[in-house]
């Protein structure tokens, strides 16, 4: 559950789009000498008109592959990067203009960048930030004494930051961008390269934080399950564009809307008698078999299971999510299964704007060197 | 137990206050700091402050000249002095932000800084004057020993040449910190700024009093050099220091060196603006 949300907008995206303009070369001594007279560019649509509206105090998830645009959207929220074209207002300010009140309401962490002082220990960066961002010493004591509860950070708080391992450095990166108590939290890959225990305990920090202080979460991330365990909202942005915007299981519904039915069976079947059920069948073997099967067939193929094959055990699970994205962007449009998959589905959960993803948009030109 | 606490409770000041304030207010912890960070560099510190090594070479080579006459108004104790006076007032005027700059720029760490409400030029400058007091304890013995080797009567006894020295330093590491902020600025435009860098080296060594007092260059070197700024990063406060001006240059220098740091810090800012907007345009 989310913790607290409002049904007024905090995060307002209209008609977002920030195009690059990206030199390009071929290989070749020629290529060199000839792009010395004249440069050829390419226009890379990073992100390409996306709409949207988060309220205060939701957890939103941004699913994509890699350059799809996640990345750069959230800069842009953060003002970061300034939009080709497009408005963005964040808790009624234009992050463009890194207003210092817009900058205290918000924060933004990237697994691959650090803020930390690299030969200090991480207080002295929290001394800093507090100085910095004009928090009083008696608000800081309390935030920092729960973060320091809560992230277990005693034990590195005097330990130079270049001496903490990868996710000592991370749980201590949060600490320091919380220090001045953000109420919009902008993650990058917060978990990139940190063991599972670390992404748990991670997580559970961002989840506990939002919802005690209902602060707005945003999150870009490649692990699934970071994004399952955090975000009941996911945004799917394939390139540049968003390709859906919904519950993370009306994604996984849209995508892939098969039931996963694993059968044990007292003895081995013949894969005829599966077959015979209407599933398709995945796997079988040592007496295991599992099927694939329509949500509105599931019920009716238990039942003709149960009375037709010697079943000692039955589950039903929903396909792993990790297929379920790999599925959602290696789709392209014009593919055989893609139209064939469509029509499975019978546009079930329709009304969002999932389906299909579209092809990049590039435009190549040339120009002489001024 | 809560996270973070509850929210302050005391009511913030108008924006408009804490705006102008909030620098000012984090001055102290800034620079706090950022002298731990200097220590903690102390090492790779001590060994960047003993590659100042040129004045020294400066002073045996053209001691070495004026053994056998003087070469205008030096002779051998005057060029000792000098260069040691140069020695001391380059380590207390130096910083490194160029190099600082351009490299958080294209690793894209430039971010966090962009990111906090203090302007980043802010804190890139009490990053480097943080360390002006570590500077002061490598420089003082220096000038304690040049005093012992060319005697006290090489600096000026005037009580006015004396005074201004603190603000003739000031305003020669305020120049310094933001040339090296301009060129650093331009890693927002180009990969290669460090070899502009390089190229404004060039011209400090020769117009800066760096390699030789100005008053030796070549008569038409010497004019074009009365327009550039080197001579206010480092060769002035030496000449007002050797008392090699009288009171009224003193005043006219000071007012130029403080004419050039307004008109630098101005294209700093400018220069920063247009980079951080390039950055914010294209990407970092």
């Amino acid at each position: 559950m989310v913790g607290v949300v409002s049904s007024s907008p905090l995060i307002s995206v209209r008609g977002l789009v920030k195009h690059y303009r990206v030199p390009i070369r071929p290989p070749g001594l020629g290529a060199a000498m000839k792009a010395l007279f004249r440069r050829n560019y390419k226009v890379v649509r990073a992100v390409d008109g996306i709409e949207l509206q988060i309220a205060a105090g939701e957890r939103v998830g941004f699913l994509g592959p890699n350059g799809a645009g996640k990345t750069t959207t959230l800069k842009m929220m953060a003002g970061l990067l300034y939009p080709t074209a497009g408005e963005v207002r964040v808790a009624g300010f234009n992050p463009a203009e890194r207003q210092p009140d817009f900058l205290r309401k918000i924060m933004f962490v990237a697994g691959q960048k650090q803020q930390l002082l690299w030969d200090l220990p991480p207080a002295e960066t929290f001394e800093l930030n507090r100085a910095i961002y004009g928090v009083t010493r008696e608000s800081y004591r309390r935030v920092l004494d729960e973060l320091i509860a809560v992230l277990e950070l005693e034990p590195l708080l005097e330990k130079p930051t270049r001496q903490l391992s990868l996710g000592e450095r991370m749980k201590c990166e949060l600490a320091a961008a919380l220090i001045h108590r953000p109420t919009v939290l902008f993650l990058d890959e917060p978990t990139i390269g940190l063991d599972v225990t670390m992404q748990a305990a991670l997580r559970s920090f961002i989840r506990r934080y939002n919802e005690e202080h209902g602060a707005t979460v945003l999150l870009t991330s490649h692990y699934m399950v970071d994004v399952a365990s955090l975000a009941s909202r996911v945004l799917v942005i394939d390139h540049g564009r968003l390709t859906f915007d919904g519950l993370l299981a009306d994604l996984v519904r849209r995508v892939h809307p098969y039931r996963r039915l694993t059968l044990r069976l007292g003895e081995p079947p013949a894969r005829g008698a599966l077959e015979a059920l209407g599933a398709r069948v995945v796997s079988l073997s040592d007496g295991v078999a599992v099927l694939e099967v329509g949500e509105e067939s599931l019920k009716p193929l238990v039942a003709q299971a149960l009375e037709t094959l010697p079943v000692v055990d039955l589950t039903v699970e929903e396909a792993p999510l990790e297929d379920v994205i790999s599925e959602l962007f290696t789709r392209r449009p014009g593919r055989p299964d893609d139209g064939e998959r469509r029509e499975r589905d019978g546009d079930r959960g329709g009304g969002d704007r999932s389906g299909v993803l579209e092809p990049a948009t590039v435009e190549t030109r040339s120009e002489d060197r001024a | 137990m809560t996270v973070a606490g509850a929210r302050a409770t005391a009511s913030p000041p108008p924006a408009t206050r804490r705006r102008a304030r909030g620098p000012l207010r984090a001055l102290p912890v800034m620079l706090r700091v950022h002298f731990a960070e200097a220590i903690a560099w102390r090492a790779e510190f001590l060994i960047w402050v003993l590659a100042y090594t040129l004045p020294l070479i400066m002073l045996a080579l053209w001691s070495a000249v004026a053994r056998e006459a003087p070469v205008g108004r030096f002779g051998e104790r005057e060029f000792r002095a000098y260069f040691l006076v140069t020695l001391v007032f380059r380590l207390l005027a130096a910083s490194w932000v160029v190099w600082d700059m351009s490299f958080q720029i294209r690793q894209g760490t430039i971010a966090a800084r962009l990111l906090r409400p203090v302007h980043p030029l802010i804190q890139f400058a009490a990053q480097q004057a943080a360390a002006i007091p570590l500077r002061l304890a490598l420089a003082t013995p220096i000038a304690a020993a040049a005093i012992a080797w060319v005697g006290a009567a090489a600096i000026s006894h005037d009580p006015l040449h004396l005074l201004s020295l603190p603000i003739l330093l000031a305003g020669a590491w305020a120049m310094t910190f933001l040339v090296m902020a301009i060129i650093g600025s331009l890693s927002f435009f180009w990969e290669s700024a460090l070899g502009i860098f390089d190229l404004w080296l060039g011209f400090y060594f020769l117009f800066s009093g760096y390699l030789m007092p100005l008053e030796l260059l070549p008569a038409p070197l010497r004019a074009v050099g009365e327009w550039l700024p080197f001579r206010y990063m480092l060769s002035f406060p030496v000449e007002v220091t050797l008392g090699l001006v009288d009171r009224r240059e003193l005043l006219q220098g000071l007012a130029i060196q403080w004419g050039w740091t307004a008109v630098l810090t101005i294209g700093a800012i400018a220069t920063w603006n247009a980079g951080v907007r390039r950055y914010s345009a294209f990407g970092g």
